[in-house]
């Protein structure tokens, strides 16, 4: 009752609404969780918010096929389990899953290339959504595309899945550098500038005069271990996804065989996961104070991090990041 | 301001406006140098759990309940208080309220309100609500600064204030002001 009443006398759905709950989530780290057990894994450890998914991206990648917006009463039992924010993916300009997820009620849908696209052109209008969305770039000009779909938040895309923070950091670095330099060109070049980004001109105008992006920035896609975090922090991110780093690196392997449960999810130490993710969690606040890095590091006692993809063996076809421009 | 987690750069730039020198808190160290503390917005399950494991909630207390001014918004206010009714969660116990989380609802339930706030004069606040709390008690010696939807989102006791809403995303400046006017320079008795 009373929140239909505070939809009536106040106003829903705003950009500063949907815009502010990213503010909210600042330093911290969101974390890919599979199964409600996962999401109290990541609350436990100082998580800000997870995300809901059907399979975490390295196993996406490995399974192949076509990956989709995750099982909705899976979500809801993500939902039902943790007291932070829970975010779900669709597919890009799948619309129709945005619907479902927003009336589901999750507080973040990620219009997200680790998913198969539905549509190879748009993304999906996300103004008319009283939910926020997140979405993946790699540039600027990307970045400035999707907040004039209406995306909250941005994260660099990097290679979700890969274990390799490469991508990660060519992403971050490119719209850092893009967004400095547009602080520094004379006026005049804007509209010119505007045409080469392929964004519309007020948002170039608005980064140039602010120095920054008009939403937060968060990094996504290879993050693996807590040092790889505070690399990321330090190069402009203002938070942290960690998608497949924390459970692939405590998933159970038997025999180099990766163990599944009965429901078919990957069984994964609980306790491992939970020293990664607060590891990752400690880096990321303390991303400035290298002894703090160290503490995180020493605190893994020796866990290996999920093994990496060097992206240079990767076929364009087998790349997520390309999805969606 | 806390610089553990959440919108720390929004309420250091509204501080620079109203006239006070905003610092970051990470460390007990860097507490004992400031004459207030902000907890920003962001997630209390979080930040509660990140005080505890670097050592900050004891000093936090110490330090408030010898007179530092305190003002907690969203989740600082949750982090303040003196009890989350609902579900389990640990709090800091320096203002006696208790509050309930997400209490209009998730994410799709936030919203941008035009609040009362006689205290501030007779414009309304632009008040942003994020998933946000309310007041469900306050004790006797709590005052109730404003309501919205029946219950408090502005409350005050001794030199702790705690916001529902989020000042820091609007360009008004009345409640930064208004901390530092009452609790900062005023200097009151700790509660």
């Amino acid at each position: 009752m009373q929140g239909r009443k505070m939809a009536n006398e106040g106003q829903t759905g705003t950009v500063k609404v949907k815009r502010g709950l990213a503010q909210m989530l600042k330093g911290g780290v969101i974390m890919d969780v599979v199964t409600p057990e996962q999401a109290v894994v990541a609350q436990e450890a100082g998580a800000v918010a997870v995300m809901a998914l059907e399979r975490i991206p390295a196993d996406i990648r490995a399974a192949g096929g076509v990956a989709r917006m995750s099982d909705l009463s899976l979500v809801q039992r993500i939902m039902d389990a943790v007291t932070i924010p829970v975010m779900a993916k669709a597919r890009i300009g799948h619309f129709a899953e945005a619907q479902c997820l927003q009336a589901l009620g999750v507080d973040f849908i990620d219009e997200s290339e680790v998913l198969t696209p539905a549509d190879d052109k748009y993304h999906c209008d996300k103004e008319p959504f009283t939910v926020p969305f997140v979405c993946g770039a790699r540039d600027l000009g990307e970045a400035l595309r999707r907040i004039a779909e209406g995306a909250a938040m941005i994260r660099s895309k990097g290679e979700a899945g890969s274990g390799n923070i490469v991508e990660a950091v060519r992403h971050m670095r490119a719209i850092r550098d893009a967004i400095a330099e547009l602080t520094v060109v004379p006026k005049e070049e804007l509209v010119v500038r505007a045409r080469d980004l392929g964004a519309p001109l007020e948002l170039v105008k608005d980064v140039a005069a602010n120095g920054k992006l008009p939403v937060v920035l968060f990094c996504a896609g290879g993050v693996s271990t807590p040092a790889d975090a505070a690399l990321m922090m330090q190069l402009g991110a203002e938070g942290i996804f960690v998608g497949s780093g924390i459970f692939k690196a405590a998933a159970i392997v038997e025999n180099g065989v990766a163990q599944y449960d009965e429901n078919g999810f990957p069984r994964v130490d609980p306790e491992l996961a939970l020293r990664y993710a607060k590891a990752i969690v400690a880096a990321t606040l303390h991303f400035n104070d290298p002894q703090a890095v160290v503490e995180a590091h020493k605190s893994l006692g020796g866990a290996r991090a999920m093994s990496g993809i060097d992206l240079r063996s990767l076929p364009e076809s087998a790349m997520l990041s390309v999805r969606g421009n | 301001m806390l610089g553990v987690q959440g919108d720390v750069a929004e309420h250091l730039s509204a501080l620079a406006d109203s006239g006070a020198c905003g610092l970051t808190v990470k460390t007990p160290a860097q507490l004992a140098a400031v004459d207030g503390l902000i907890i920003p917005g962001g997630e209390s399950t979080t930040v509660i759990r990140l005080l505890e494991r670097f050592g900050l909630d004891e000093p936090i207390v110490a330090a408030v309940r010898a007179g530092l001014p305190l003002w907690g918004t969203c989740m600082g206010l949750i982090v303040a208080a003196r009890e989350v009714v609902g579900v389990e969660q640990r709090t800091l116990g320096l203002i006696d309220v208790s509050v309930r989380r997400n209490a209009f609802g998730r994410q799709t339930a936030s919203a941008e309100v035009p609040l009362e706030i006689p205290a501030l004069g007779s414009e309304p606040f632009p008040a942003v609500f994020i998933r946000a709390p309310w007041v469900e008690r306050a004790g006797a010696g709590v005052e109730i600064v404003a309501t919205y939807a029946g219950h408090g989102v502005f409350v005050r006791q001794g030199n702790v204030m705690g916001t529902s809403f989020h000042p820091e995303l609007t360009g008004d400046r009345r409640v930064h002001a208004y901390f530092v006017r009452e609790l900062v320079e005023g200097k009151p008795a700790a509660a």
